[in-house]
């Protein structure tokens, strides 16, 4: 298993690095899980303007996106993609071991 | 499980989500006659009007007759078809022992003690407890709220500033067996001192004076720059209006009794009525027997004395006299009785204040605490003391109590004692902690008992052990003993003897499993309605603002889909609601999609998004 960045989801990424004045050659995304939230973990979606030690690279159409080792324990089976509905649009995490969630959503209980 | 929708962010900059932006905290009044709950909306709390049959308030009546369970008047009704199978005032016998309840309250029902000496309801097809019953009374009123608020998951419930550790951690306990986060137990008194103190902007020296149907409380109280000081409480919690009906009957009680249950519910029932009519003429007719306000007044005479007397103990303990109180709150239904607005306004030489509805102010108070509790801004300059009902202490050598929280103390707080050992070589301490104003611990309410082992032996009186008591926000208690040669220490989560066991709480969690598929059910269409609300919204916004992106014949297919889920919103199904919801999404999103584009283009200054790929 692994985590997949959809094509979708790189072309936003993209865009989204493109509109930043900051951006570099070596920037791209940090995914990852952190803890706090009412439901125990939630998960963290920042711009990264340089790798760290030990993180785990996926590069999909060019784009980087950066895990930590610990992240990418909880995030394994998760496909990252990026939807539009007519509410808004945004990237969402489909992780298979997330076994419940808070009333928002945006914390959720990993399966052991 | 998927995650909502998210956006990036700069690093370093993802917000911390240490509570969910969910629907709003709500307050309850879990009363012994009524219960109400209320919520803050636009900066004011309102009681959710329409809770049971077109009222406020909903009846604290639970009905288990044939089979089904009924909450409020419908139960009420039921009362005096099943009397034994019907159970109204069960706040009385919370974390209480059978005994401990009144005679005349304890004789309407079939009894008996459960595990831990808490009382039990026999009834004809099951058996329940106080915790269950008033579990019920929260269900009810939540799932009535939810149809107007959303899902409710957090509540502050207000409880009589006399409910000792036993009392509040059962009412927590309902709480949670609600499916309801308590956030906290507020004192109904100083709920209805947060009514009045926020919402007017009182100052001074107050007096709430709360008669309800089966509890009074006395409350002394400082206002002092939107601080609220709890100077003194006192009262009775086996005292209240219900104790009027059964005074206003009591000439016709025994004949009542020979009849049966159903004569007595049916007799209380219609004293109560007459009791109200009583406030605004001078006479009424109970079962055919006239009578005068006056003689309802001269029975009634000696329970409004007793409140009386407990106010003239509250005003002593915060050492002051009636002329000192600024002002008099009136809290409760029974303080609609001329004769206890009288005699309150003798009392401090003044006219007491009833601008809020005696019966509304507790949980519009307890909605005004949650908001605070919730609030994304929390108001860090209201600060709420409330006080110990009664002391905290522990057994000494002899069955003497050595009190080591008093009674009045502001909470949260902590306090230490440091004792020895009475034995040569004695190695162990008995620690008994217990609750009461009496000095030998056989008068007072044995809370909890644990032993301290491992300490050195030692010629007695040379041993060193502190105890701590600590009592949090919502005045339940943690005692530690630590010996200070050896550090060796023990905790006790007070667990009150007359609480639940963990069976107990075992067993109601799994009786609540038989709710749990229909209260997944409700709440699931009650999100996907909200969704459906959301989503409808939207749609017809981004029509108006760049509905000309479209052809015609999208423009109808999304028209159609809107129209469809306009419908679908209408239905119970939540799995209709939620297909509707996504045709729409399906039909919009390339419509979505353009109206992103557009404007991804404005931002960017005109440059299509296609250059940056």
């Amino acid at each position: 298993m692994a985590i997949t960045v959809t094509v979708q989801a790189a072309e936003q990424i993209k865009k989204k690095l493109a509109a930043r004045a900051q951006t570099t050659a070596q920037s791209g995304l940090r995914i990852g899980v952190k803890g706090g939230g009412c439901s125990g973990l939630s998960y963290v979606i920042e711009f990264a303007d340089a790798p760290r030690a030990h993180d785990r690279v996926i590069e999909v159409d060019g784009v980087k996106v950066y895990v930590d080792p610990k992240s990418a324990i909880y995030l394994d089976g998760t496909v990252f993609d990026f939807e539009t509905k007519l509410l808004q649009s945004g990237f969402v995490f489909k992780n298979p071991k997330v076994k419940s969630a808070c009333g928002c959503g945006e914390s959720f209980t990993p399966a052991v | 499980m998927d995650s909502p929708l998210l956006d990036i962010v700069e690093p370093g900059a993802t917000p911390t989500k240490e509570k969910c932006p969910v629907s709003p905290a709500v307050g309850i009044d879990l009363g012994t006659t009524n219960s109400l709950m209320a919520w803050v909306q636009g900066g004011k709390p309102r009681c959710l009007a329409d809770v049971d049959e077109g009222s406020a308030m909903l009846p604290s009546v639970v009905s288990y007759a044939e089979g089904e369970v009924l909450v409020g008047q419908a139960a009420r009704r039921r009362a005096l078809e099943f009397p034994h199978q019907t159970i109204s005032s069960v706040k009385r016998f919370m974390g209480r022992a059978p005994n401990e309840v009144p005679p005349e309250i304890r004789k309407l029902y079939r009894l008996a003690e459960g595990d831990s000496g808490v009382a039990r309801f026999y009834l004809k097809d099951r058996d329940t407890s106080p915790v269950e019953v008033s579990a019920e009374i929260l269900r009810a009123l939540k799932s009535r709220a939810e149809s107007t608020l959303g899902p409710i998951t957090q509540a502050v419930i207000t409880v009589p500033a006399y409910f000792d550790d036993a009392q509040r951690q059962a009412t927590k306990d309902a709480g949670r067996l609600a499916g309801l986060e308590v956030l906290r137990l507020l004192n109904e008194p100083t709920a209805a001192a947060l009514a009045y103190g926020l919402d007017k902007g009182s100052q001074g020296t107050f007096a709430v004076y709360d008669l309800g149907g089966g509890t009074f409380d006395i409350s002394i109280l400082k206002l002092i720059e939107g601080v609220f000081e709890v100077k003194a409480v006192g009262g009775d919690t086996q005292l209240g209006g219900d104790d009027f009906d059964l005074a206003l009957a009591g000439p016709q009680m025994d004949a009542a009794q020979k009849s049966g249950p159903h004569a007595v519910q049916q007799l209380l029932q219609e004293a109560r009525a007459v009791k109200e009519v009583l406030s605004d003429l001078p006479e009424a007719r109970l079962q055919g027997r006239l009578v005068t306000r006056d003689e309802l007044e001269a029975a009634i005479t000696p329970l409004v004395e007793k409140t009386l007397g407990s106010v003239r103990r509250a005003l002593k303990d915060a050492a002051l006299k009636p002329q000192d109180v600024d002002g008099v709150i009136l809290v409760g239904g029974s303080t609609r009785v001329p004769l206890v607005r009288r005699k309150v306004a003798d009392l401090f030489g003044k006219e007491p204040l009833a601008d809020i509805d005696p019966d509304q102010v507790v949980a519009l108070g307890a909605a005004v605490q949650a908001d605070l509790l919730t609030a994304e801004n929390a108001r860090e300059d209201v600060l709420l003391l409330d006080v110990l009902p009664l002391s905290l202490g522990l057994e000494t050598y002899g069955g003497i109590v050595e009190k080591i929280i008093h009674r009045n103390t502001t909470v949260p707080n902590s306090a230490a004692q440091t004792f020895t050992t009475y034995a040569d070589g004695q190695t162990a301490l008995d620690v008994h902690v217990v609750q009461g104003e009496r000095e030998l611990v056989a008068d007072c309410r044995s809370l909890a008992r644990f032993v301290l082992r491992g300490i050195p032996p030692l010629p007695a009186g040379f041993a060193r052990i502190d105890i701590t008591f600590a009592v949090d926000q919502n005045a339940l208690l943690s005692v530690t003993a630590r010996e200070q040669l050896t550090g060796i220490s023990q905790t006790v989560e007070i667990k009150p003897s007359h609480g639940l066991t963990d069976e107990e709480v075992e067993r109601v969690l799994l009786s609540s499993f038989e709710h749990a598929e229909s209260d997944l059910e409700a709440r699931t269409l009650l999100s996907e309605r909200v969704e459906a609300g959301r989503i409808l919204q939207a749609a017809q916004k981004q029509l108006v603002a760049n509905g000309d992106l479209l052809e015609p014949s999208e423009r109808q297919a999304i028209e159609s889909n809107i129209a469809a889920l306009t419908l679908a919103t209408k239905s119970d199904d939540a799995g209709t609601i939620h297909l509707a919801i996504e045709a729409l999404d399906h039909s919009s999103s390339d419509f979505a999609r353009r109206v992103m584009e557009r404007g991804l283009q404005r931002a960017m200054g005109g440059h299509r998004a296609s250059e940056f790929a």
